[in-house]
């Protein structure tokens, strides 16, 4: 009980040492402030070491020994009228595997962070915005309520800003701070509307209590603009604009990619780990909700095939190792979010889980590589490494091998069955999202191993300074990789009967509700067999045409790209979502703003306000001071004047 | 062969005084002029005093007289240091130069 507390409160107080670390003055005495950051280092990687285990022991205790699920009160936090939300701990299962993702990755990337930031002059701020991240992120996936989760969903929003926007010397990155936070406005006011619709129906925002009352008012309507609607349907669609921003799908997407301008570690642990499956997390964790409205699994089930299909097209064409990687992640959020439009939550969560290992570790990896390669991270500018960063090389095969699902890695297990779950669904939308995310599959392989031929084989590319500085990265970054490399090998082979095979009902306890005429994941298991191999099929297939492209006929690439002029175009350039959200948003949105300022602001208020009546007073001043003219005999005379009118008045009212 | 009452010493006086006040205003040439004005201010005031007290039969307007005539000494004493002062620094007693006071 007071484990919980701990694994979510420690790296809050990590956080905060490591943030008045950040305020001591070190002056010009460099031994003073490399002490200060190892401190802070190794303080908040030792914290995080610490919840790592803690969060093992958890999860061994919760969801493979079958624990019952528990609540831990912590305070009671707002109490007004019939709304009473304390800060309580909620653990079952689900909680149990994303405190594993998140205290596992994360402490990773704090011990990765030691070697990759060692240059930074702010460690400290840096280690303190990595700790805040993940006591927002635990706060979230241990929430208890709707509101608290809403806190940790602004908290991790706020971490990601701040960590995004890390070098603010960047323009760049602080424009793609700010894109981040405005994006993720949109999704969370979805999430804030489908916070409030759910108090109107239910009358309380406890978790507990929704779930309970679901099924009873699995008919009820809401009104919403005068019309009746289904109202399980417009809370769960509200909720589901929420994820879309947090999990960066089609549509609210375009800030994952320049998310990119972050430090790498950062990238590796919110941009692809932890905080972009917050949404997937949490339309698990609603799954009570989600499954008494069909139409709102189906629209999950089309965003997630369309996200996982259009995101691996882009990735195909980019040539920034890290945006490479960050459309990647973006796929395979799709592929987590059709598995739960077809009720294979356990699916998407176990993919949750590979993809949190393999996608970190791929991103860590191209951390290291960039780290190598003296800070670049354009494609066209790497090449011919794979003998001098052979440790690197070999965890990208395996990063790589997992994510394009190649047996016995982490991501086969996951893909397989969320693809077999989309199949075995038999419906439209499923069968859509399942050639979708064949043919995403297909290119995941592709452009993976266009990632690596590119990066590491072929003649350097890059300037004979660079190459020659080309060298392994230090222990301390190795180490995590290690671990995450055993995690996307063997996490899919051992998770695979407890999170969808014959264990799982024990494993999962009360943590997830399917209704039992949503079969998807039980039929996935008794699928044909053309089925079950055709991801295997598209993913060979995938990497052989990169060896072929890329390797063995260099010249075919740009063959390919002349024959798809337009085509290559279009996606080379994101489909155009950047410029078409520019013409739609953006520019209105100055343009309104600027008629205001320039209408509104000063033409009208300034004008008429403090401006107007300085210059009234300032030309009556000038017209009165004529009436000073400086000559002695016409200030007597006004005198004179007064006095006689004084008297005069005297004379004529008073006397007499 | 009438008597000089009250009200000739009165008509005189605000004679006076309209001299003064007039040598004030249209004097455009130089200040003393303007001192010699307030110097017929004064007197014509105290004729006004004077004529008054022996009308009433009360002593005061006499003594008011003579402080007055103490006073109005005094003033042009310093009134004349002052405007050689004057001269000397800004080398004219002209009245129309004289307005450094002009907002």
């Amino acid at each position: 009980m007071t484990m919980i507390k701990a694994i979510v409160f420690l790296p809050l107080l990590a956080s905060m040492v490591a943030g008045l670390i950040a305020f001591v003055d070190c002056g010009t005495d460099k031994d003073k402030k490399h002490r200060m950051d190892a401190y802070a280092q190794y303080m908040t990687a030792g914290v995080l070491l610490a919840c790592m285990v803690m969060s093992w022991i958890t999860f061994y205790n919760v969801g493979i020994h079958g624990g019952d699920a528990y609540t831990v009160k912590v305070l009671s936090w707002i109490q007004s009228g019939g709304l009473d939300i304390n800060w309580a701990l909620k653990v079952d299962t689900l909680t149990a595997v994303m405190l594993v993702v998140v205290c596992t990755v994360s402490a990773m990337v704090h011990v990765y962070s030691i070697g990759y930031m060692h240059h930074d002059p702010d460690v400290p701020r840096f280690m303190s915005y990595l700790s805040l991240f993940t006591f927002c992120m635990l706060m979230l996936v241990t929430a208890d309520n709707l509101v608290q989760m809403f806190f940790g969903w602004e908290g991790v929003g706020l971490a990601s800003y701040l960590l995004i926007g890390f070098w603010y010397n960047k323009p760049t990155a602080n424009a793609a701070a700010i894109k981040a936070f405005v994006v993720n406005r949109v999704g969370d006011f979805g999430f804030a509307l489908g916070i409030f619709a759910t108090f109107v129906m239910f009358d309380s925002v406890n978790l507990d209590v929704i779930f309970s009352r679901a099924e009873g008012l699995s008919n009820a309507t809401i009104s919403v603009f005068s019309g009746e609607y289904h109202a399980i349907t417009v809370i769960c669609l509200l909720l589901f604009v929420g994820a879309m921003g947090k999990s960066a799908q089609l549509g609210l997407h375009t800030w994952l990619p320049d998310a990119m301008e972050g430090p790498t570690p950062v990238s590796a642990l919110i941009h692809a780990a932890t905080m972009v499956t917050a949404g997937v997390f949490m339309v698990s964790r609603m799954s009570p909700l989600f499954e008494y409205s069909d139409f709102a699994l189906q629209v999950v089930t089309i965003v997630g095939g369309t996200t996982a299909i259009f995101a691996a097209t882009v990735g195909c064409t980019q040539f920034d190792i890290k945006r490479v990687i960050a459309y990647s992640t973006c796929s395979q959020l799709g592929y987590m979010f059709f598995a739960i439009g077809v009720s294979a939550y356990q699916a998407a969560i176990f993919h949750l889980m590979t993809h949190a290992f393999f996608k970190a570790l791929l991103f860590l990896g191209a951390g290291s590589v960039i780290h190598a390669m003296s800070d670049e991270q354009d494609m066209r500018r790497m090449g011919g490494t794979w003998k001098l960063i052979p440790v690197t090389y070999s965890l990208m095969w395996i990063g790589s091998l997992a994510l394009a699902g190649v047996f016995p890695f982490a991501g086969y297990f996951s893909k397989d069955m969320i693809l077999e779950a989309a199949w075995a669904a038999h419906t439209g939308a499923g069968n859509y999202a399942f050639w979708m995310g064949i043919t995403a599959a297909f290119l995941t392989a592709f452009y993976s191993w266009r990632l690596i031929i590119m990066t590491f084989h072929g003649k350097p590319r890059a300037d004979e300074k660079t190459m020659a500085h080309v060298h392994e990265s230090p222990k301390v970054m190795i180490l995590p990789l290690m671990l995450l490399a055993f995690g996307a090998c063997f996490a899919g082979w051992a998770g695979y009967s407890y999170f969808v095979g014959h264990d799982a009902a024990h494993f999962w306890g009360n943590a997830i509700l399917v209704l039992s005429d949503h079969t998807a994941l039980e039929d996935a298991h008794h699928v044909p067999a053309w089925v079950k191999y055709l991801p295997l099929v598209v993913g060979g297939a995938g990497i052989a045409m990169a060896y072929v492209m890329y390797m063995f006929v260099p010249s075919l690439p740009e063959k390919v790209k002349r024959a798809f002029g337009p085509i290559h175009t279009f996606v080379y350039n994101k489909w155009y979502f950047d410029e078409l959200y520019d013409l739609i948003f953006v520019k209105p949105a100055f343009a309104i703003g600027r008629f205001f300022w320039v209408w509104g602001d000063q033409k009208t208020i300034d004008h008429l306000g403090p401006d107007g009546i300085a210059s009234t007073t300032q030309d009556t001043a000038q017209k009165v001071s004529v009436l000073q003219s400086g000559y002695l005999y016409h200030y007597a005379f006004s005198m004179l004047i007064g006095v006689v009118a004084m008297v005069s008045w005297y004379m004529i009212f008073h006397v007499g | 062969m009438a008597t000089i009452g009250l009200a000739h010493y009165l008509a005189v006086a605000a004679l006076l005084f309209g001299t003064g006040v007039f040598g004030i205003f249209l004097n455009r040439k130089n200040v003393i002029v303007i001192l010699m004005s307030i110097e017929l201010l004064l007197l014509a005031v105290n004729i006004n005093l004077v004529a008054f007290s022996v009308e009433l039969g009360d002593l005061a307007g006499q003594v008011f007289a003579l402080f007055i005539l103490t006073v109005a000494a005094a003033e042009a004493a310093i009134g004349l240091a002052i405007l050689v002062v004057f001269f000397r620094n800004r080398g004219t007693i002209a009245v129309k130069d004289i307005n450094t006071m002009k907002g």
